[in-house]
């Protein structure tokens, strides 16, 4: 595949993520503060991102397995979350962020750990995408260096 | 009369400060899209090292009263320091929501100090909360930012650097003694 039809698809599976309300306007955003200084940067983004959503989802996880749980640290948990989930424009993860926040507030347990799978669910969906996304920016990436 | 060169007069330093990793890469990239020079950490406490405010304050008190029988301009000098200590810091954005320190008892340390209370302070939040915001900005922030920050919150903030700027000119121009500093880049 040339150059520019792989620029038209990554755009196109972009907008398509956009129609989904997977991403919002802050991937855009993310997406404009990558330029030739910082050619890599919407990966470093994604590749943080995904680390510590990761590392949440397990810590929360470990949480809501305890037979008393510890709701304010859960708290914690969901505020970061939802806080990356925002930076990087993850709109449907926010959104199922703002359920588990719900569910602890009211200190509902079984809420919570419904709550958890749909974040869980959310999150596996994004990653499948954003892999996808990076797949197709590494190949535009080659294609231009091995032009030049 | 002297001069006192004591920073690269062309750029503007901004200290950030936000405990997330993801939030802290993107002010960071925010602001050098924005040409400002960055220096970027995960916590109150470790900004307040940054700017040498640490448990500083008792030791201030004794090198004043040294000073004081030898030196004329004596508070601009130990501003002077203090500002070299702190790098040239020209404005203060952080998090509020943080452990430990949050971004208001960070903004309230920066107000209380003789040496940094002239120093712009932006607080950032993921929530809109009246209350917090009104408190922030009573308590002497200059701006508060909902977040995501986008590159035209990072351009609001400009004009407070200008104002801290030529604040720093004026009170450099009372110093008596040439000074030849490197602020390390």
């Amino acid at each position: 595949m040339d150059l520019a039809a792989l620029k038209t698809q990554l755009k196109n599976f972009v907008q398509s993520m956009f129609e989904e309300g997977v991403l919002d306007n802050q991937f855009s955003q993310i997406q404009a503060l990558q330029d030739s200084t910082n050619p890599n940067f919407v990966e470093e983004v994604i590749t943080l991102f995904c680390n510590d959503a990761e590392r949440i989802i397990n810590e929360i996880n470990r949480n809501l397995g305890y037979q008393n749980v510890d709701f304010s640290n859960l708290d914690s948990y969901v505020h970061q979350l939802k806080g990356s989930s925002s930076s990087i424009g993850a709109n449907r993860l926010k959104l199922a962020c703002a359920n588990l926040r719900q569910a602890s507030d009211e200190r509902n347990k079984e809420g919570c750990l419904q709550a958890l799978q749909l974040i869980t669910c959310e999150y596996c969906l994004l990653r499948r995408k954003f892999q996808a996304l990076l797949h197709l920016e590494r190949s535009i990436v080659e294609l231009e260096t091995n032009q030049k | 009369m002297g001069m006192a060169i004591d920073r690269d007069d062309t750029q503007f330093h901004v200290l950030a400060v936000d405990d997330s990793l993801i939030d802290r890469k993107l002010i960071e990239r925010l602001l050098k899209t924005s040409s400002f020079q960055v220096t970027a950490v995960d916590s109150g406490s470790k900004a307040l090292e940054f700017l040498g405010l640490n448990n500083n304050d008792a030791d201030d008190d004794e090198e004043d009263e040294q000073r004081d029988s030898n030196t004329e301009s004596v508070s601009s000098d130990e501003d002077q320091d203090h500002q070299d200590l702190g790098l040239g810091v020209n404005l203060i954005i952080t998090d509020y929501c943080m452990p430990g320190m949050t971004g208001y008892d960070l903004l309230k340390k920066i107000k209380k100090s003789s040496s940094f209370k002239d120093i712009p302070v932006v607080i950032m939040s993921s929530e809109n909360i009246p209350s917090r915001i009104s408190r922030c900005l009573e308590d002497g922030a200059e701006e508060f930012l909902l977040k995501p920050v986008q590159l035209s919150d990072v351009n609001k903030l400009r004009p407070h650097l200008m104002k801290g700027r030529s604040k720093d000119i004026d009170s450099s121009h009372k110093t008596t003694s040439t000074r030849l500093i490197t602020s390390g880049n």
